[in-house]
C-alpha cells in the first residue's frame, strides 16, 4: 500500500488544529508559529500532489479507498482530479497568508479571562476549516463529501462569530449583536440547503444503492441505473440548492455580505476565496457527473439566475459604502461568473470556470487582506473615512491598487484569462446572456475604481496622515499574491494544463459538445 | 392433564382436580431484570437496617454493582445467542429474550449507570451545616418551607431512597420492551411510572415546582395508563387472549382455537381498533409524541435535573421498544390502518417540538421540546416497518440516550445562588468564563442538532434512510426541515454561550466530582465514536433487529 498522501493533506491541518487549540494560555507566539508552520507542512503536500498528479493519466488519481460505513454503504474514498488539485493548491496557498495575515487579529483584549484563550482557538479553527475544505476537494464518495461539507460550517460560524472585526463602528454591544447575527445567518443558510441535501443524499442512496461517486457515474453512463426523469430532477435540486448556497447564488446570497462584513479580514478571505469554493467545485463533480440530464434540464434557469448574480452583485457593490461589504458583492457576481461558466457546457466556459475559482481566490485574497490592513489601521470600514492614502502609504495603496485592478480582470493579470473563457464559452452557446454578462465587467471597473480614487487619491483626510506603510509581515503576505496573479496572468498554462483534461472528462459526462468550431481552451 | 377417576366404595368421582403446573421460569434468561429488582429490593433493606450515616455509600455500592452485573447477565446473553438465534420466549410468554428486548436492556442499563453517577453527585450543591448534599430533598415528608424541613436539613438527612426508587424504574423499564403479553406490558409501565412520579418530587431547591412536575406527571400519566389499561381490556375482547402472539394471529385470520366464551366479540374490528389505538396512545404518551406531550415541559424543568436526565433518555428508550414490539408484532398485520396515523403524528411531532423549542427560555424546557421532536424522528424509522427500521430505531436510542443524560449532567454543573442556573439568559458568555465546560455542552447540542460527526448525525441519517426505503419519503422531508428549524435554536444556545458577554452577576461552573464528570465525560465519548466510526454499532443493532414471535 501507497503512502495515503490525500489523507495526510488534509489530516495534517486537522492534527495541527488539535494541537494548536493544545497549546497554553501563556504561549500565545508558540501557537501562531505552530499554525503558521503547520500550513506551510500543508502547503509542501499540496505541492507533492500537484507533482505528483499527471493530466493525461487516470481521471481519479492518488485514490484511497476503505470501508467505513458498511451499513450506509458508505467509503472511505478519495481521489482528485485537476479541477480537485487546483483547488486543493489553492486552498493550500492560500491559509498561510490567511494565518500571517491574522497575526494579530484574535490578540486577547485587557478584559479576557486568563482562561479564554481566543489566539488559540483562532489558528486552530483556521487549520480545522482548512482540513476540511481539503478533504471535500477529496471526496469522491458523496456522504463523505457531505459529512465534511456540513462539518466545515460549525468552525466557520466560530470564526465569524467569536472573532470579529474590532475595527466596528459604533459601540461593542452593537457590534457583538452585528457579529453574531451574521454568524447565525451563516449557519442557518448553509445549514438548511445542506439539510436538503441531505433529503436528497438519502434518495440518492434509495435509488442508486451506494454513495460511491465514480461507481453511479459510470452506471449512470453505461445505462445499468436508471432514473425516472422527476427523481433526478428533484435529486439534482437537491443537491444544487446547497451548493447554491454555498456558493453564493442570488437569491440565497444575503448571507454573503454580513459574514464577510462582520468578520476579519482573513476570515473573509477564508469564506469567500476557499470555503464558498467547494460550492461551485461541488456543481462540477457532483451536479453534472450524478444528474447530466437534469443538469442540462436546469440550465437555462441557472443561467438566468447566475447572470441576475453578476448584474445584481456588481450593482450593488457599486453602491456600497463600506469596504468589505463591497468586496462581498463583488463576489457576488464573481461567483455569478463562475457558475454561468459552470453551467454554460462548452470546454471553454467550464475551463474558465475553474480557472476563475482559482485567479478569484487569489485575487480576493490579495484586495481584502491588503483593505483588511487599511481598516486595521485607520478603525473604520467606510469607504468615506479615508482618502489620500496613496501619498502616506504609497506600498500599500499600490498594492491595493493591483488587487482592484486584477478584481476588475484587467488584460495581463490571471483573473482576465478566466472571465474571458467564461464569457467567449457562453458566447458560443448562449450568445445573449454571454453579452449581457460583459456588462459585469464594466461595472466592476467603476466599483473597484471608484473605490480606489475614494480611498487612495484626493487630499489626505487628517485621519490618515499618520498612517504607516505596509511592514514586512504585510508584504510578507501581499508580494507573493501579486506575483501570482501576474505570473498566471501571462502564463496560464501551468494551470490549464492540469484542468482541461479533466473538463473534457466532465464535458463527456453531460454528453455534451462544444458548439463548433472546437476551441482548444487557452493553450 | 389426564383425569383419573377415584375409585372406592364410599365416595363417587368428584370432578378431577385440575393439577396446577409450576411455571416454568427461566430464571438465567430474565436474570438481568431478577438482579436489578432483587438489588432495590436490598436497597429497601438497607433503608430500614443500615445506619444513616453509611446508607447513601452502601446505596450506591448497591446501585452500580447491581446495574454493572445485569449489564453483564444482558452481555452474556447475547454473546450466547439469546439475540439471534437462540431468541425465544420467556416466563410461560410473559417476556420476549430476543436482539431489540437484550439490546435496549443493555442501553437502559448504561443509562442507569450514569444516572446513579449523578444521582449520587455531592459536591454541587453548597455544603449544608457540614454535610454535604445531593439534588434531593433533605426529607421528602417534610412540608417545603416548615420547621420539620429545616430540621431535617440541619441534621444532614437526604433522601437516599431515591437508589432504590431508580432501581425499581429501571426494573420496569427493563421489562417493558421486552414484554410479550400485555398485562406484562401494563405492570411493567406502572413499575417503572409510579418510581419516577415520586422522583420527579423529591428536588433539593425549588421544591413546589417539583412537587407540581410530580404530580402534573403522575395525573397525567394516571389517565394515559388508564386508557391503555382499557385499550388491553378491548384488546383481549378482541382476541381472546392477551399474548401478542395470538393477538397477532387473531389479527391475521389464522387463529387456531376459539374459545366459546369470546366467540361473540372475537374478531370485531371495532374493538381491535379502538383497542389498539389506545394502547398505542399509552405508549405515545410515555414516549412524548405530540399531541400526547404536554407534560414533557412542566416535568422536565421541575424534577431534579439528574431525574430529567435519567427519566428522558431510559424513558424513551423502554417506551419506543414496547412501540416497536406492540406494532412489529402484534398489529402488523393491521399496519395500512396505523401507517398513516402515525405518519401524521410523527408529523406534527417532529415539527411541533421543533417550532414550539424557538420559543424556550428555561434550558430544561429547551430540551424537553427538543426531546418532542427527537421522538418525531424516531417515529420516522418507526413507520419503516423494515428490520432495518428496527435496527436504525435501535442505534438512534442508543445514541441519543448518552447525549441526554451527559446534555442534563451539564446543566447540573451552572448554577448561581439559587441552586441551577436553567434560565437561557444566565448561560450568556459562559463560553468564556469555562470554555471547557461550554465547548462540551456544544458538543452536545451539536448532535441533538444532527451535525455530521457526531451521533445524532448518524442516528438521524439512520433513521430516515430507513423511512425512506420504506417509502415515507415524504417524513424524511418533513424531518429535514424540522431538524433545519431545531438547528436554529440548539444554535442559539451556542451563541449565547461563546458569543455573548458574561454577565456580572452570571452563573458559576461547579466542579463536580468524578461521578459527574464520568457520565459528562463518556457522553462525548459516545457521542463522537458513534459519529465517526459507528459500524460496529450499527452491526449491533442491525443483529438485534428481529423481533422474537
Amino acid at each position: 500500500m501507497s503512502f495515503p498522501l490525500l489523507t495526510a493533506t488534509a489530516a495534517l491541518p486537522a492534527i495541527g488544529a488539535i494541537a494548536t487549540a493544545a497549546v497554553p494560555a501563556a504561549r500565545r507566539t508558540a501557537a501562531k508559529w505552530l499554525a503558521l508552520l503547520v500550513s506551510l507542512a500543508t502547503l509542501a503536500l499540496a505541492v507533492i500532489v500537484l507533482v505528483r498528479f499527471d493530466p493525461d493519466g487516470d481521471r481519479y488519481q492518488l485514490t484511497e479507498s476503505h470501508s467505513w460505513i458498511k451499513d450506509f454503504g458508505v467509503r472511505y474514498e478519495l481521489g482528485v482530479d485537476g479541477i480537485a488539485v487546483a483547488l486543493i493548491a489553492l486552498t493550500a496557498l492560500l491559509i498561510p497568508f490567511v494565518i500571517l495575515a491574522g497575526w494579530h487579529d484574535a490578540d486577547p483584549l485587557e478584559t479576557h479571562s486568563s482562561r479564554w484563550r481566543p489566539t488559540q482557538g483562532f489558528f486552530a479553527l483556521i487549520l480545522a476549516v482548512e482540513a476540511m475544505v481539503i478533504i471535500s476537494f477529496e471526496a469522491t464518495d458523496v456522504f463523505l463529501f457531505y459529512i465534511f461539507f456540513e462539518a466545515m460550517l460549525i468552525p466557520m460560524y466560530f470564526l465569524i462569530g467569536g472573532f470579529g472585526d474590532r475595527a466596528h463602528a459604533g459601540s461593542d454591544e452593537h457590534a457583538a449583536a452585528q457579529r453574531s447575527y451574521a454568524a447565525v445567518k451563516f449557519l442557518l443558510y448553509n445549514l438548511a440547503g445542506g439539510l436538503i441535501m441531505l433529503a436528497a443524499v438519502i434518495g440518492l442512496y434509495v435509488v442508486a444503492g451506494n454513495f460511491s461517486l465514480q461507481e453511479i457515474a459510470e452506471a449512470r453512463a453505461n445505462g445499468s441505473l436508471d432514473m425516472a426523469t422527476n427523481t433526478e430532477r428533484w435529486l439534482f435540486l437537491g443537491f444544487f440548492f446547497a451548493f447554491a448556497v454555498k456558493a453564493p447564488l442570488w437569491p440565497l446570497h444575503t448571507w454573503l455580505p454580513n459574514a464577510m462584513g462582520e468578520s476579519t479580514a482573513p476570515v473573509a478571505v477564508l469564506i469567500t476565496a476557499v470555503v464558498d469554493k467547494v460550492g461551485t467545485f461541488a456543481m462540477l463533480r457532483f451536479c453534472l457527473q450524478l444528474f447530466p440530464e437534469a443538469s442540462k434540464w436546469a440550465t437555462p434557469a441557472i443561467l438566468v439566475l447566475a447572470l441576475i448574480s453578476i448584474i445584481y452583485g456588481a450593482l450593488l457593490a457599486v453602491g456600497q459604502r463600506d469596504i468589505k461589504r463591497l468586496v462581498a458583492y463583488a463576489s457576488i457576481s464573481h461567483f455569478g461568473f463562475i457558475i454561468m461558466g459552470i453551467f454554460a457546457m462548452t470546454s471553454q466556459g467550464q475551463s474558465g470556470a475553474t480557472l476563475y475559482m482559482v485567479n478569484h481566490g487569489i485575487s480576493t485574497a490579495a484586495l481584502m487582506l491588503v483593505a483588511g490592513f487599511l481598516i486595521t489601521r485607520r478603525g473604520s470600514r467606510l469607504i468615506a473615512d479615508y482618502g489620500g492614502v496613496q501619498k502616506v502609504a504609497p506600498v500599500l495603496a499600490g498594492t491595493f491598487l493591483i488587487g482592484s485592478l486584477a478584481t476588475l480582470s484587467l488584460p495581463g493579470l490571471a483573473p482576465f484569462v478566466s472571465e474571458f473563457l467564461v464569457l467567449i464559452g457562453t458566447f458560443a452557446r448562449y450568445p445573449v446572456i454571454g453579452i449581457i454578462a460583459t456588462f459585469g465587467i464594466v461595472l466592476a471597473a467603476l466599483y473597484t475604481l471608484v473605490l480606489y480614487q475614494r480611498t487612495m487619491t484626493g487630499p489626505v483626510k487628517p485621519e490618515v496622515s499618520a498612517m504607516p506603510d505596509l511592514k514586512v509581515r504585510e508584504l510578507v503576505v501581499v508580494a507573493p499574491l501579486i506575483a501570482l496573479l501576474i505570473f498566471l496572468g501571462v502564463y496560464p498554462k501551468p494551470l490549464t494544463d492540469i484542468v482541461n483534461p479533466a473538463v473534457k472528462q466532465t464535458m463527456s459526462d453531460v454528453h455534451k459538445k462544444d458548439p463548433k468550431p472546437e476551441v482548444e481552451a487557452a493553450k | 392433564m389426564s383425569t383419573t377417576a377415584v375409585h372406592s366404595l364410599w365416595t363417587t368421582a368428584a370432578d378431577p382436580i385440575q393439577k396446577i403446573d409450576a411455571p416454568n421460569i427461566e430464571y438465567g434468561q430474565l436474570a438481568p431484570t431478577l438482579i436489578v429488582i432483587g438489588a432495590a429490593v436490598i436497597g429497601i433493606l438497607v433503608e430500614a437496617f443500615v445506619p444513616r450515616r453509611s446508607r447513601y455509600y452502601v446505596q450506591v455500592f448497591v446501585s452500580v454493582v447491581a446495574l454493572a452485573a445485569a449489564f453483564a447477565a444482558v452481555v452474556a446473553l447475547a454473546a450466547s445467542g439469546y439475540g439471534t438465534t437462540k431468541a425465544g420466549i420467556a416466563a410461560m410468554g410473559a417476556v420476549a429474550v430476543d436482539g431489540p428486548a437484550l439490546f435496549l436492556q443493555g442501553v437502559i442499563l448504561l443509562a442507569g449507570v450514569l444516572g446513579v453517577f449523578t444521582f449520587a453527585e455531592r459536591r454541587l450543591d453548597p455544603v449544608a451545616h457540614g454535610n454535604r448534599v445531593d439534588s434531593f430533598a433533605a426529607q421528602a415528608a417534610s412540608v417545603p418551607g416548615s420547621d420539620s424541613e429545616k430540621a431535617a436539613v440541619k441534621a444532614g438527612f437526604t433522601t437516599t431512597e431515591v437508589f432504590p426508587l431508580l432501581l425499581f424504574a429501571i426494573g420496569g423499564m427493563l421489562v417493558f420492551p421486552a414484554a410479550n403479553d400485555l398485562l406484562t406490558l401494563f405492570i411493567a409501565l406502572e413499575v417503572f411510572s409510579l418510581p419516577l412520579y415520586l422522583l420527579c418530587a423529591v428536588a433539593r431547591r425549588k421544591r413546589i415546582m417539583s412537587q407540581e412536575a410530580a404530580v402534573k406527571y403522575f395525573l397525567l400519566g394516571a389517565f394515559a395508563s388508564a386508557f391503555t389499561l382499557f385499550g388491553i381490556a378491548l384488546l383481549y375482547g378482541y382476541a381472546g387472549s392477551v399474548s401478542y402472539a395470538t393477538i397477532a394471529q387473531v389479527v391475521d385470520g389464522t387463529v387456531e382455537t376459539v374459545n366459546p366464551a369470546l366467540a361473540d366479540t372475537m374478531g370485531n374490528d371495532a374493538l381491535l381498533l379502538i383497542g389498539a389505538a389506545m394502547v398505542v396512545m399509552g405508549l405515545l404518551f410515555k414516549v412524548g409524541a405530540v399531541p400526547f406531550h404536554m407534560w414533557t415541559p412542566d416535568v422536565y424543568q421541575g424534577a431534579p435535573t439528574p431525574v430529567t436526565g435519567f427519566m428522558a433518555a431510559a424513558t424513551k428508550v423502554a417506551a419506543f421498544g414496547a412501540l416497536l414490539r406492540l406494532l412489529y408484532v402484534v398489529l402488523p398485520g393491521l399496519r395500512w390502518d396505523w401507517r398513516p396515523v402515525m405518519m401524521g403524528v410523527a408529523v406534527v411531532t417532529m415539527l411541533g417540538g421543533a417550532i414550539v423549542a424557538i420559543t424556550q427560555t428555561d434550558i430544561k424546557r429547551l430540551l424537553a421540546y427538543s426531546s418532542i421532536a427527537h421522538a418525531g424522528f424516531i417515529l420516522a424509522g418507526v413507520i419503516a416497518m423494515t428490520p432495518d427500521g428496527v435496527s436504525s430505531v435501535l442505534f438512534y436510542l442508543g445514541a441519543y440516550s448518552f447525549v441526554t443524560i451527559g446534555a442534563f449532567a451539564v446543566v447540573t454543573l451552572v448554577r448561581d445562588a439559587g441552586g441551577e442556573a436553567t434560565h437561557l439568559s444566565k448561560w450568556a458568555g459562559l463560553g468564556r468564563r469555562s470554555p471547557l465546560v461550554a465547548a462540551v455542552f456544544a458538543v452536545y447540542l451539536l448532535a441533538f442538532a444532527g451535525i455530521p460527526l457526531t451521533s445524532g448525525f448518524a442516528g438521524k441519517f439512520a433513521v430516515f434512510k430507513a423511512a425512506a426505503e420504506g417509502g415515507a419519503g415524504a417524513l424524511v422531508v418533513v424531518g429535514v426541515i424540522s431538524s433545519a428549524i431545531a438547528a436554529f435554536f440548539y444554535i442559539r444556545v451556542i451563541v449565547l454561550m461563546f458569543f455573548s458577554e458574561p454577565r456580572p452577576e452570571g452563573p458559576t461552573v461547579a466542579v463536580p466530582s468524578p461521578l459527574t464528570m464520568t457520565a459528562i465525560a463518556v457522553g462525548v465519548a459516545v457521542t463522537l465514536v458513534l459519529g465517526v466510526a459507528p459500524q460496529y454499532f450499527l452491526d449491533l443493532a442491525g443483529q438485534a433487529g428481529v423481533f422474537v414471535r
